[in-house]
């Protein structure tokens, strides 16, 4: 089934011609048998080999996009079951439902959450990433306002839902030429899906009350040639949608079976009135799997706790998050603050700031890069030791903002101070502060 | 080719643990397969919510005004605190903070401590969870006292670390109680622990294991791998040293986070605190409950109500 990247190297060119993007054929048939790329960013590669390789190099999940350029984002690709195991790659897409019974106002809101409510978190921007239209009324006029308005207000993902197909038609008409889909065909509707794929260029939902009549608009989907489609295993209860995921999951992994071999989509916003309990509901299905989570709004509270969840569920298992080096202010500080020296892994920042910031006292944090290795961890790596720790003192600036020359260091590395004391030089004072973070609020208070 | 469900196969299961005594008796583990896959085999005890209490005031002092309301009569009145916990917002389990025990805060003595726990564990009838201040040598003092005063209780006591796992594995033996084996979020040592406890006589039904929790944002997917891992280990391996229920104390990391606890006049881009706050325990829960915890401990009633909801709907 999949090829190795050996194998798939063999079939390409093997000129090192670098207009894929990469450095040389190897790498990128590395590249393509780990599912990172796709066959068609090869100009070159025969069509007897294209043919075979891009059967094989396929990823068992689908990878579809949505939205425009910068403001689109990719689902899917998913290679695994469990995140320890290799990363989740392709975060899932949060959208909001919106109909054409919403007032004004409502829709008005939840545009505004859609372009405004956005969080930054080490390097990255955490925010909701499209719409989901629903004719709910079943009318095609104030249906094609609503999708218009949306499409107007936004560059991000749409996905458009009808049960009319002359109605999906005008809204595909209507915005043909934009990255977005069509929900949701069955059995009976899987041939005019496909055509309407074809005719605006879109992605197309399949959608089935139970996960056979779900594999068998699969199957049309595959054999008409579709390679962007999404799962819609039904609108029912948090229990069905995590169990049609995991088998979904599992079905595409490790049976291969490419009726099913597509992101999904599920529907927190209707399994529950409550905001407190779609939010359980929506994590739950952020974790297990679900490519595309539409939700009932988009308001800062539900978001920054469900983006952050995304986050974190999606982070490469093998690489810490990190922090840039650096200079960090925290209560305003002046230039008698304290100065805590510590690791750019992110935790170390997250756990050491927040108790800084609880104990209200203004203080620097020099954060420092140590590969994202924790305090200890990077003490015995190597990184965190005095002879490293005191060029980047020196080099940081910070005596340029305070007036002092006192460092505290976690009490994890009381050793080193004296170490550290000599590598910086006379003038510098180290104080060995507490080992848990939990114990800087006491401390910094007793200074 | 019609379809066919792809069900997975396991070698092991987890212990049945019971908890408490007489009438308040609870079951947890006892699943066969890795959680929310009901479908493909069997969960006889759905997981269970803890409600904390805290022994002292001082420790509630830091919390939101939000956090705090549910509890206003009660705070400074554990036994009463523990009581409405149970009848009024549908704790499960009691999980008794012993905060003041703490060196660093009012250094309470062992027999002060022992007296309350026993004092709360009469007045409810929900199972008792007895958590130390996290100062190994003082928390081995205490819940070995604790252990003997409430001798038969069947209390579950922790945390147990590799530090004090001794005297407290000892006390539970002696005197009948269910231990919390707790390691910092990694499969190995957690394993050792447990081999630790039965090397002392613990029996495997005794013991709970506390992966020990990162909240959300705060590491919360190291716990998540590391219960996924320990539940794989214990299901799809057979690994009998892994075969027991996971406690996660939530509430206590949730709640500590900048974002549950930051005002909307400091961060107006975090929207309404309330919400905010509660949604950041209720999230941390369900990744801990998908990821397989079998108890969790939890602050505010509406975390509660929702989590006990979100278990119905997965594990009934």
């Amino acid at each position: 089934m999949a090829l190795s990247g050996i194998q798939i190297y063999k079939m390409l060119p093997q000129t090192n011609c670098k207009d894929c993007g990469d450095p040389t054929c190897l790498a990128f048939a590395m590249k393509l048998a780990a599912g990172k790329a796709e066959l068609s960013q090869c100009p070159h590669v025969s069509d007897e080999a294209q043919a075979e390789l891009a059967e094989a190099s396929a990823p068992p999940i689908r990878v579809v996009t949505l939205g425009q350029g910068d403001a689109g984002f990719k689902v899917g690709g998913e290679t695994v079951k469990y995140r320890h195991e290799k990363t989740f790659v392709n975060a899932a897409g949060i959208l909001v439902a919106l109909t054409n019974e919403d007032d004004d106002a409502k829709v008005d809101a939840e545009l505004k959450n859609l372009a405004d409510v956005s969080f930054e978190r080490v390097g990255f921007t955490l925010e909701g990433n499209g719409v989901f239209c629903w004719d709910k009324k079943g009318d095609k006029d104030s249906f094609l306002a609503l999708v218009n308005k949306v499409a107007a207000a936004t560059e991000k993902g749409i996905v458009v839902s009808s049960a009319d197909l002359d109605t999906l038609k005008a809204a595909g008409e209507a915005l043909k030429g934009k990255k977005f889909a069509l929900h949701a065909a069955t059995a009976d509707t899987a041939d005019d899906f496909v055509a309407m794929a074809k005719e605006y260029g879109c992605t197309i939902v399949a959608k089935g009350d139970t996960l056979e009549d779900l594999a068998a608009v699969g199957e049309k989907f595959v054999a008409a040639g579709i390679k962007e489609a999404i799962l819609d295993p039904g609108w029912t209860g948090i229990r069905d949608a995590v169990t049609s995921n995991i088998a979904i999951r599992r079905a595409a992994l490790d049976k291969k079976a490419r009726e099913l071999g597509f992101p999904t989509i599920a529907f927190p916003c209707a399994m529950s009135e409550d905001l407190l309990e779609e939010a359980a509901y929506a994590n739950i299905v952020l974790a297990k799997y679900a490519g595309l989570v539409v939700v009932s709004t988009l308001d800062a509270a539900f978001m920054l706790p469900t983006t952050v969840n995304r986050l974190n569920v999606y982070t490469d298992p093998q690489r810490p998050m990190t922090m840039d080096q650096g200079i960090y202010d925290i209560n305003n500080p002046t230039a008698d603050s304290p100065v805590i020296i510590t690791t750019n892994f992110a935790l170390t920042y997250f756990v050491v700031s927040a108790e800084v910031e609880a104990s209200r006292v203004p203080t620097r944090l020099l954060i420092m890069d140590t590969d994202g290795m924790s305090v200890l961890t990077a003490w015995s790596a190597g990184k965190f030791v005095a002879d490293a720790m005191a060029p980047f003192v020196k080099k940081s600036g910070i005596s340029d903002v305070v007036n002092h020359k006192k460092i505290i260091i976690p009490g994890y590395v009381a050793q080193l101070s004296g170490e550290f004391e000599e590598e910086l030089g006379a003038e510098y004072e180290v104080i060995i502060g507490p080992r848990e973070a939990a114990d800087l609020p006491k401390f910094l208070k007793g200074l | 080719m019609a379809f066919q469900f792809p069900k997975d196969t396991y070698s092991g299961s987890i212990l049945e643990i019971a908890v408490g005594s007489g009438d308040g008796i609870a079951k947890v583990g006892g699943q066969n397969v890795m959680p929310l896959c009901n479908f493909e085999g069997d969960v006889p005890n759905r997981a269970l919510v803890a409600m904390e209490v805290y022994d002292n005031v001082a420790a509630t002092e830091s919390w939101t005004a939000e956090a705090k309301a549910p509890f206003a009569d009660v705070i400074g009145d554990p036994v009463a605190w523990a009581k409405k916990c149970q009848d009024e917002y549908g704790a499960e389990m009691i999980c008794l903070q012993l905060a003041s025990t703490d060196p660093n805060d009012m250094d309470t003595g062992a027999d002060e401590a022992a007296a309350l726990v026993k004092k709360v564990a009469e007045a409810i009838s929900v199972p008792l969870v007895v958590w130390g201040s996290e100062s190994a040598e003082k928390d081995a003092e205490v819940l070995s006292k604790v252990a003997e005063v409430c001798d038969g209780m069947n209390l579950i006591l922790g945390p147990a670390t590799e530090d004090n796992y001794k005297k407290i594995g000892g006390a539970a033996i002696g005197y009948g109680h269910t231990v919390v084996a707790q390691t910092p979020i990694d499969v190995n040592m957690a394993k050792q622990l447990n081999i630790l406890l039965g090397n002392l006589g613990v029996p495997a039904n005794k013991i709970i294991m506390d992966p020990s929790t990162g909240a959300l944002g705060y590491g919360i997917e190291y716990t998540y791998s590391v219960m996924e891992r320990i539940r794989l280990t214990a299901l799809k391996q057979g690994d009998e040293k892994m075969q027991l229920p996971l406690i996660c104390d939530v509430a206590k990391y949730a709640w500590k986070t900048r974002e549950a606890g930051i005002s909307e006049k400091e961060e107006p881009g975090f929207g309404d605190l309330k919400t905010r706050g509660i949604l950041w325990e209720i999230v941390t829960a369900s990744d801990l409950l998908v990821s397989g915890a079998d108890i969790l401990i939890l602050r505010h009633p509406e975390s509660v109500r929702v989590i006990k909801k979100v278990i119905d709907d997965v594990m009934a």
